[in-house]
């Protein structure tokens, strides 16, 4: 479903991934862990091309992000294809990113409607069925501002289904949460999996990387370190700065 | 007094508040002065108060304020657009708009509203003849005297909106810069067009910075349409002095204009206030869409 092969991206002099390769089948989770500055979100701005990479490729599906490929000539992308490839890929922010003026029902029905062209009806009969999915049915009304952290978190998660998208990317989605309002939006993510969404997930949460992912990827200064099944990487960690990192966040 | 917390009785602030005699003294001193100074013009001899209140709702000056408001509702709404074209232009990432629109905002800040007044009531001694055609054939679309073409209202209209234009660009630009850049890329996340996020993401946020000094540009604008005396519009100040050419009572009639340039911007306030609640929802501001919404919830249960 997702294919990055050897994805670099610097800023200026300083190298912030350094060749990147993995790979994430239909209906799998993988959690992206290690310390801040390991580009582990960058990254991940790199899937939906938030971020322009410096070298290597990226699919989603059958698309090459941000390019087209003629032969060995990559092509720049319009930014209409760019939003076009970006339909299908959800994200989720860690400061959730609400539209402040809408109202969370608004802001789950504004890109179907205007972007993927369904009609009102419609998109609201999805967003209602969506913010009930969240556990936020009573709030469909209210603006962002009136909610707390995990309630506007669960609404952005929402917005980002109503898209359909095939692979949904989180980044550090509850690093902003007061800590009791986390289990909340956990408790969505770990629904949405079982539904069989393909998800990437830059996270702290190493519970919650390690009962629901089926990959588990450690990096650490713009390197992969360590990758495998949460029982290897999390439980018996082979590299010691994958060992350093857990014994500091556990 | 307080059941809940007997043991803290004695602590309760119970104070003589802090007295401000002065504020009294220089109160009652003030409105001494302003009572003098109202009653030196009402006494005066020099000023025929039947002068003012036989003008002050003349036709003619009744007409000349009407038409003070259609210049600063059409040139602030033509103003409002090109601004928010030029400001677009500014924070585009293509260099040739970018020129465009600073050389467009750096030129009109840069010279006196009055002299592009003039200028654009002059323009048909510059080219006497505007002409549509096709280039180097003498195939002519349109063909008429520019005089004809641009009336001294034009001329008028033309000068305040792409001078105003001008100042509202670095406002509305402003206002698009305050929004979080967060938004942006959640609109692209979701597929968003630029154009899209900036038509219904960015700009209604920017709204809420941009309506303040906006108000301020127009209330600046209603003033400025006086300038157009220069070239003879026949709105508010213009009609006042052609009226006291005639009679001699300048100062009256200067009173008259003023009294409508006061009620219309007294006025414009109303408007500014319903835009800044309108674009103000979602944000707690007084009186928006948000407290609404709180006070619908509480009726509905």
């Amino acid at each position: 479903m997702v294919r990055a092969l050897g994805v670099r991206k610097s800023y200026g002099k300083n190298e912030v991934l350094k060749s990147i390769s993995l790979e994430v089948k239909q209906g799998e989770v993988l959690c992206l862990l290690g310390p801040s500055g390991s580009g582990k979100s960058t990254f991940l701005r790199c899937l939906n091309h938030l971020e322009t990479i410096d070298a290597g490729r990226i699919y989603v599906g059958e698309h090459l992000i941000g390019y087209r490929q003629v032969g060995d000539v990559l092509h720049e992308l319009h930014p209409n294809e760019i939003a076009l490839q970006r339909r299908g890929i959800g994200m989720v922010f860690q400061r959730f990113n609400l539209f402040p003026h809408l109202t969370a029902l608004e802001n789950v029905i504004e890109a179907p409607i205007g972007v993927a062209g369904l009609d009102k009806a419609a998109a609201t009969a999805r967003g209602k069925a969506l913010l009930e999915k969240v556990g936020l049915a009573d709030r469909a009304y209210h603006y962002p501002s009136q909610l707390s952290g995990g309630q506007q978190q669960r609404v952005a998660i929402a917005r980002a289904l109503a898209m359909e998208p095939a692979v949904m990317l989180f980044d550090e989605p509850t690093s902003a949460l007061d800590p009791e309002l986390v289990g909340d939006v956990l408790d969505v993510m770990r629904d949405l999996a079982k539904t069989g969404m393909t998800m990437i997930v830059v996270t702290h949460e190493i519970g919650f990387a390690r009962e629901v992912s089926d990959t588990v990827v450690f990096m650490d200064q713009g390197l992969v370190v360590e990758a495998g099944a949460p029982a290897d990487v999390l439980d018996n960690p082979q590299h010691e700065r994958t060992k350093a990192f857990l014994r500091s966040v556990l | 007094m307080s059941n809940q917390t007997p043991s803290n009785d004695h602590y309760e602030i119970v104070a003589k508040p802090l007295r401000h005699p002065w504020r009294i003294v220089a109160a009652v001193a003030l409105a001494l002065v302003l009572a003098a100074f109202i009653w030196s013009l009402v006494s005066a001899k020099t000023i025929n108060h039947d002068v003012i209140a036989q003008y002050l709702f003349d036709p003619a000056i009744l007409r000349g304020a009407g038409l003070t408001v259609v210049l600063t509702a059409a040139s602030m709404i033509i103003a409002t657009a090109l601004a928010t074209l030029m400001a677009v232009m500014k924070l585009s990432e293509n260099v040739l708009l970018r020129v465009i629109a600073t050389g467009y905002i750096e030129f009109f800040r840069g010279t006196p509203l009055l002299l592009q007044i003039v200028f654009w009531g002059y323009l048909g001694i510059i080219y006497p003849h505007i002409t549509f055609g096709i280039p180097f054939t003498n195939v002519t679309i349109f063909d008429q005297p520019t005089s004809t073409v641009i009336s001294s209202f034009t001329a008028g209209l033309i000068a305040l909106s792409l001078n105003e234009a001008a100042y509202a660009a670095e406002i509305v630009r402003a206002g698009i810069l305050s929004v979080d850049k967060g938004q942006t890329e959640a609109a692209k996340s979701l597929g968003m067009s630029g154009g899209y996020t900036m038509r219904k993401i960015v700009l209604p946020q920017a709204m809420r910075v941009i309506l303040p000094p906006m108000g301020n540009e127009t209330i600046s604008m209603l003033k400025s349409t006086s300038l157009l005396q220069v070239v003879a519009v026949a709105e508010l100040y213009t009609t006042a002095n052609q009226i006291s050419s005639q009679n001699l009572a300048q100062i009256e009639l200067l009173v008259v204009a003023g009294f409508w340039y006061l009620v219309m911007n007294t006025i414009l306030g109303f408007p500014q206030r319903y835009l800044e609640r309108r674009f103000g929802r979602g944000f707690d501001v007084p009186g928006s869409a948000m407290t609404r919404t709180a006070k619908a919830d509480r009726n509905a249960k």
